[in-house]
């Protein structure tokens, strides 16, 4: 199939038979060196890592650390770059399968070596949280593992609305990008100037606050105490408009005699459970029907004796433990914590790290994130339409390819990343102009 | 504050120094708690030196041993704290009288208060891990001085440290009235009208976050009165931390001092006594062995693990780190120790995918990779209190971390009679996971009731080598009394009373105010300005 080499303006026929859009890992390695030429969104990606850095700090960009995974598995950290196009270049020449992003450091981390390791440290870096869906195992039965379906995605929607009302209205954060994570799982970043330099202590404390799902070899993860703090209500409150659709129907929580033991097991009173065991596995009564019985049970214990706190919030708990969302502390407590970057390609499913819409959550579908070689299609065909086209012909070529990504389907992503940059850097703007004045000294 | 200076200048610092005895007044000392800001700058005898320091750290090493049995701040904790203090340091019961006369007999305690803890700085800022365990004992030790505090001594001793703060005003308790009672049992609608809340920023009470004690709203923390601790605690704690820091970097000037430094180390050396050398048993064991003795001489915490591994062939990360650092304590070398988890990892993800993720870590274990530090193996303090295992982990300690159901059915499919089940169970319910771990020696090596106390599961399974290769009567392992030191100082005279000096001849005159000086100088350097 001829192809327009967009850089010589020469036809050649392309090796890598893009004849279909569909996936293949074998196909990664030839894809990358298209994808970071032609469609990974630089112009977008380092003006956010720049946090619009005046020129009194520059060392936002500068300082940051970088980690590559090549091919055959080969790992380099402490990259940085001084620019955009440094970073370009690079990644144009090593085409690595996946990007972390790491901290802010006191000094280019591509120097560490040269100083002391007390001397050459992290300072800053986004509040991170990284939502997998392997840890939810134990609650999920369409899938499990690496694999996920578009029911169970629904438990990354209710930790998606949960954590980011927490993190605007009880902490105050504004400037959150939440991106899909090309396979299993979501990742949040917080980066408010406030979050980023927040220290370790802080940052495990936030993830404390935040869960409520306790780890280890329990039967029962979660206990709700008198009073319930208003955090938990609000999530009740997402989990409960998730509950009849998800947990009752999809996942069916009460369908067969396993799933009843399963769920009977989290009330802690041991006449409901005999009573609803019997009762279940006697009918063939759907999950919704049960539930109501399993409410109605607790209830009836509940006033009769108002001191049986156990009972109290047993069908809340319930509720919780199988849609409450499930955090890994040790993502977001180290500063230091290298996390994979926005706008990578998944190599086992070939999906792009694409932002996702938190006004719009429930409509995004993960089976739906363009793929590497959907993207390098598009844009291969893009091409051949605009060849010979007059007024493609007299924009310069730089510009063109740098914004070739916006005539595929990844611009539809990238316009909840502009939203996000656009409000993020005017906040900037307004603290360096604060900056700027005061160094004037004219208010 | 001043740093360091010529001998000119210590000369002079030294003619402007305040004198033994002579004012210890209200001004030094206005409070009976304080903050430890600036160090004390007067004279004091070597003998005192080592008196003061010691009488403080055994006060710290109890409240060590102290919050492995009760909870810290329960009544059975506050009790014993203050039956022992009212026999080892009674001027830590002390409270501030407020307005009235402080005696001399008070203001004495300040002062031994004051400089202990500026002595105990300079033995516990040398490394991480001491000065992390000095830090979490001194703020101990002031949260329960704190609580016994009244309300009016409070406010005094937070005007005195420029620690104000505004209670929110009425309209805006109004605003958030439906949140505010939902916090605590205690803040409930009719409680609201007389407490005070204050709103600060969510990182000055992180402690309050984590448990969810406070109602947060735009990133500010509304604190209720009675949770006032939690914020002076944090300043206390970051004041410390730096502080400490600090004195770290100072101390390379110390290290030519050889009367103070033997001191120092004396009281240092007791903290770590539960840290645990790898090297001791290099090569004594072969992985094929492993099966056997993670039934016989493991503890329940590395049992867990081995079965998980060798079950699922993976291990989460935390899991890894416990058991691997563990084998390499009971003495499995390198080679074996890479054979061990490529054959057991390697059958869950594959033996080239092991090399290339997993060869490395192990190597960095063993101090060959890095910075090639070579870690010790996890004691049961950092097993309990760090890293609690999440969904799909298996670290951690299973007498805290299990739930005590789960428990029951594992100890009994590990055969141990019912009677040996309660006791533990009890215990686990008392927060006693050591004791409880013990019991469970006890009763797998048929043992009456030894003295063991279970602090390291290396030291458990040394023991129980011990006691299965017959080797040795469990001896008396008194890892948790660290009260073995006894004062005895090892110089011949303490010669630096000022009335004395005319006895002295020229040249001992001379010696005694060099030796002062350089102590003062010392505490001057080893201050923040």
């Amino acid at each position: 199939m001829p192809v327009v080499d967009l850089d010589t303006g020469d036809n050649h026929s392309t090796s890598i038979g893009l004849s279909d859009a569909a996936y293949d890992a074998g196909s990664l390695p030839s894809l990358l060196p298209i994808y970071y030429k032609y469609i990974f969104p630089f112009g977008p990606y380092c003006k956010w890592l720049q946090y619009g850095s005046s020129s009194t700090s520059r060392s936002e960009f500068s300082h940051r650390e970088f980690s590559f995974t090549l091919q055959n598995d080969i790992y380099v950290r402490y990259q940085s770059f001084t620019n955009q196009q440094e970073l370009e270049k690079e990644l144009q020449r090593m085409n690595p399968c996946k990007i972390d992003i790491g901290a802010i450091y006191s000094h280019p981390p591509k120097d560490h070596n040269k100083f002391h390791s007390g001397t050459f440290k992290a300072l800053t870096k986004e509040l991170v949280f990284d939502i997998d869906m392997t840890d939810y195992d134990d609650v999920r039965k369409c899938c499990q593992g690496a694999e996920i379906c578009i029911k169970c995605w629904t438990l990354m929607k209710i930790a998606i609305k949960v954590l980011h009302r927490a993190l605007t209205e009880d902490f105050g954060f504004s400037h959150i990008l939440w991106v899909y994570s090309g396979r299993r799982g979501v990742h949040c970043w917080v980066c408010d100037s406030k979050a980023r330099t927040l220290s370790a202590h802080a940052r495990s404390a936030i993830v404390e606050y935040l869960s409520l799902i306790q780890g280890g070899n329990l039967e029962k993860r979660v206990a709700l105490k008198e009073p319930v703090h208003p955090y938990i209500r609000n999530c009740l409150d997402v989990v409960k408009t998730y509950w009849l659709e998800y947990g009752l129907k999809t996942q069916d929580i009460l369908g067969n005699d396993n799933d009843v033991d399963k769920v009977l097991k989290l009330i802690p009173d041991a006449n409901i459970r005999d009573e609803l065991s019997k009762d279940f596995k006697s009918s063939s009564s759907s999950s919704i029907e049960r539930w109501s019985k399993l409410r109605e049970s607790c209830s009836k214990v509940f006033n009769l004796d108002k001191k049986n706190r156990k009972v109290k919030y047993a069908a809340l708990e319930i509720m919780l433990e199988y849609c409450f969302p499930r955090l890994d502390v040790n993502v977001s407590k180290g500063v230091n914590h290298l996390l994979k970057s926005p706008f990578c390609v998944h190599p086992k499913t070939g999906r792009v790290c694409v932002p996702i819409d938190v006004e719009n959550v429930d409509s995004f579908d993960p089976f739906d994130v363009p793929t590497i070689s959907e993207l390098c299609f598009q844009v291969e065909k893009n091409n051949e339409k605009t060849a010979g086209d007059s007024i493609a012909e007299s924009t310069p070529k730089k510009a063109r390819v740098c914004h070739l990504y916006k005539k595929t389907r990844l611009q539809d992503y990238m316009l909840v990343f502009d939203k996000f940059l656009s409000k993020l850097l005017q906040e900037d703007c307004k603290t360096n102009a604060i900056e700027a004045s005061d160094l004037k000294g004219d208010f | 504050m001043q740093f360091g200076g010529t001998p000119k200048q210590a000369v002079r610092r030294r003619n402007r120094r305040l004198q033994l005895n002579a004012n210890l007044d209200d001004c030094s000392y206005p409070h009976n708690l304080m903050m430890y800001n600036d160090p004390p700058t007067m004279n004091i005898t070597l003998q005192e030196f080592e008196a003061f320091a010691f009488e403080r750290v055994k006060v710290l090493h109890y409240l060590d041993s102290l919050s492995v049995s009760a909870v810290k701040n329960s009544q059975t904790y506050n009790a014993k704290l203050t039956e022992f203090l009212r026999k080892n340091y009674p001027g830590f019961l002390l409270q501030n009288g407020g307005d009235r006369d402080v005696s001399e007999a008070e203001l004495e305690w300040r002062r031994r208060d004051h400089i202990s803890h500026f002595i105990l700085r300079l033995a516990y800022c040398k490394s991480e891990e001491l000065r992390r365990w000095f830090l979490e004992k001194e703020l101990d030790l002031f949260k329960f001085r704190f609580l016994q505090e009244s309300m009016n001594s409070v406010q005094s001793f937070l005007r005195q440290n420029n620690l104000t703060y505004t209670p929110i005003s009425d309209d805006e308790k109004e605003r958030f009235r439906p949140f505010l009672t939902k916090i605590s049992l205690e803040v409930t609608e009719a409680a609201l009208e007389k407490t005070f809340f204050y709103r600060v920023p969510f990182v000055e009470v992180l402690n309050l976050v984590s448990s969810r004690r406070v109602f947060l709203y735009q990133g500010d923390a509304f604190v209720p009165q009675k949770e006032f601790l939690s914020i002076i605690s944090n300043q206390f704690r970051e004041h410390l931390s730096k502080a400490l820091t600090l004195t770290a970097r100072s101390l390379p000037e110390l290290e030519e001092d050889d009367r103070l430094l033997p001191i120092l180390c004396s009281f240092n050396k007791n903290a770590l006594s539960t840290a645990y050398d790898p090297k001791r048993n290099e090569g004594k064991v072969s992985v094929n062995d492993l099966d056997d003795m993670s039934q016989t001489s493991y503890p329940l915490c590395m049992r867990q693990l081995h079965r998980a591994l060798k079950d699922t062939h993976h291990l989460r990360h935390w899991g890894r780190m416990q058991y691997g650092l563990f084998l390499k304590g009971i003495g499995v070398t390198l080679e074996e120790s890479l054979k061990f988890w490529r054959q057991e990892l390697g059958k869950g993800i594959g033996e080239d995918k092991f090399d290339k993720e997993h060869a490395y870590n192990i190597r960095h274990n063993y101090g060959k990779e890095g910075k090639r530090t070579n870690y010790t193996p996890y004691s049961c303090m950092t097993i309990i209190t760090k890293n609690p295992p999440a969904a799909q982990d298996h670290h951690g300690c299973p007498f805290k971390h299990t739930s005590p159901d789960l428990l029951r059915q594992k100890l009994r499919s590990y055969k141990t009679s019912n009677d040996v089940i309660d006791e533990i169970t009890d215990l686990v319910k008392g927060q006693h996971f050591q004791i409880a771990c013990q019991k469970y020696f006890e009763y797998t090596h048929k043992l009456e009731d030894s003295s063991f106390q279970v602090t390291h599961p290396n030291h458990y399974f040394d023991e129980s080598q011990k006691i299965l290769k017959d080797e040795k009567v469990p001896r008396q392992q008194n890892n948790q009394d660290k009260n073995v030191t006894k004062f005895a100082p090892n110089w011949s005279m303490p010669n630096s009373q000022k009335e004395d000096k005319s006895n002295l001849t020229e040249e001992k005159k001379f010696n005694n105010e060099w030796e002062d000086s350089t102590l003062e100088q010392m505490m001057m350097e080893y201050s923040e300005e």
